[in-house]
């Protein structure tokens, strides 16, 4: 990697768009920012994913702010769950540590792939229905309400599956540690299909969680010298920005058919990861 | 807690999952008021450093070598000494260090909240979550 103000400024530029796409395409800011590092400025991917984690604490702090203002968010969950996130996290970034690279390219392409699904395919329930508390929920008092603004009304829930729920959240926490990405999906699968929470709940929710689980990993990828500054700084920069734009964006257009326009887009970076994973480069 | 645990048991006898009463203190809402201060507040803050970094690349010497992306420093006390020196990728350093401290502010500051609840059982389930992200700076010590 050549090193000069010109490369920073368009470190700054790709985080800007990586960041946009990312909040467009539904998958969170800090998606593309491993692929951008590697795929086009060629860095070593420890760097790319200790850099990437950085961009997801700030765009997900950012983002969370505002979330836990309308009350979607229940924290109870969020907290409880977040020790199984916190741990995987800290196995993932520990992992990344041993694993060879070319291994990491192939997990994140499928990981990004499988990211797309639910895009494709709904996934959970918007309100389900005949939910009952589990034991561990009753006892973790996980059971809550919040207003839905659609239905004019307090939307009460309960809890279900809760030990099965946390551990796939430990799941959620090893990718989000071993890529560099919040892994919101995932989080959102364990919540949403699992726990059988509404989805706003499970989406605000796993929002107000990516923070903390990647503030896991950085640590471990801080103290390890995996976070180089002079990429860190232009790229939480750019992708804050961009992730901001993307959400500003996002209110004025339909987000359903804007997913879908950005899917093809995302299949070819996963696609690109797979392939430089099995050391084919170049299309 | 005890009057929370008794609403969330009658809650198991209804059936229907409609109108219920609202379930939220009025304590918390302060609480998660301050919650999202402390992560807005912990954003822009580290922005803003991390800007003053690479303001100083360019002014200070050594800031954009080769040599310099892979060597810098990693340790508060490196982060200390550089910033006295007004070293840029100190300056950087300690805005990502910020930005990292950010969520794990937000779970100490959860403690208190969930202490002036008097949800003791949210107050060890929060302390666990940050002993966690404590214990995971010293995991990556002494590099790969």
């Amino acid at each position: 990697m050549h090193l000069s103000i010109l490369l920073l400024f368009l470190l700054f530029g790709g985080a800007v768009i990586a960041g946009v796409v990312g909040a467009l395409a539904g998958l969170g800011g800090g998606v593309l920012i491993v692929p951008l590092l590697t795929l086009v400025f060629h860095a070593p991917i420890e760097y790319a994913v200790g850099t990437s984690i950085v961009a997801v604490i700030a765009t997900s702090s950012g983002a969370a702010a505002a979330y836990v203002k309308d009350r979607l968010t229940n924290l109870r969950i969020g907290m409880f769950l977040e020790i199984g996130t916190t741990i995987g996290a800290v196995c993932g970034a520990l992992l990344a540590g041993i694993l060879p690279a070319n291994l990491l390219f192939i997990l994140f392409g499928i990981i990004l792939l499988i990211s797309l699904l639910p895009l494709i395919f709904k996934l959970g329930e918007e309100l389900p229905q005949g939910v009952k508390n589990d034991r561990l929920a009753t006892l973790l008092n996980l059971s809550g309400s919040y207003p839905d603004q659609n239905l004019g009304r307090e939307v009460s829930y309960q809890v279900t599956r809760t030990p099965l729920g946390l551990g796939m959240m430990y799941v959620a926490g090893l990718i989000s540690g071993l890529l560099g990405i919040g892994s919101g999906t995932f989080k959102v699968l364990a919540m949403d299909t699992v726990m059988r929470l509404p989805m706003k709940v499970s989406t605000t929710t796993s929002n107000f969680m990516i923070g903390v689980t990647a503030a896991a990993s950085a640590g471990i990828y801080f103290s390890r010298g995996d976070i180089p500054p002079l990429l860190a700084a232009p790229v939480a920069l750019g992708v804050l920005l961009g992730a901001l734009l993307g959400a500003r964006l996002l209110v004025q257009m339909s987000n359903k058919r804007l997913r879908l326009l950005f899917l093809p887009l995302m299949g070819i970076i996963a696609l690109e990861m797979l392939l430089r994973g099995f050391g084919i480069t170049g299309l | 807690m005890q009057h929370q645990l008794h609403s969330s048991m009658k809650k198991k006898h209804e059936a229907s999952l409609q109108k219920e009463p609202k379930q939220t203190p009025p304590s918390s809402d302060q609480m998660t008021i301050i919650i999202a201060r402390i992560l807005q507040v912990g954003v822009m803050v580290s922005a803003a450093i991390l800007l003053l970094g690479v303001i100083l690349l360019p002014i200070r010497p050594g800031g954009l070598t080769q040599h310099r992306l892979q060597s810098f420093p990693t340790t508060l006390l490196q982060i200390w000494s550089g910033i006295t020196t007004l070293h840029p990728q100190a300056f950087i350093a300690l805005g990502i260090i910020l930005l990292i401290a950010t969520p794990v502010l937000r779970v100490a500051a959860s403690i208190v909240a969930f202490g002036l609840e008097r949800d003791f059982r949210y107050v060890v389930i929060t302390i666990i979550v940050l002993l966690i992200l404590v214990i995971s700076f010293g995991l990556g010590m002494g590099g790969r």
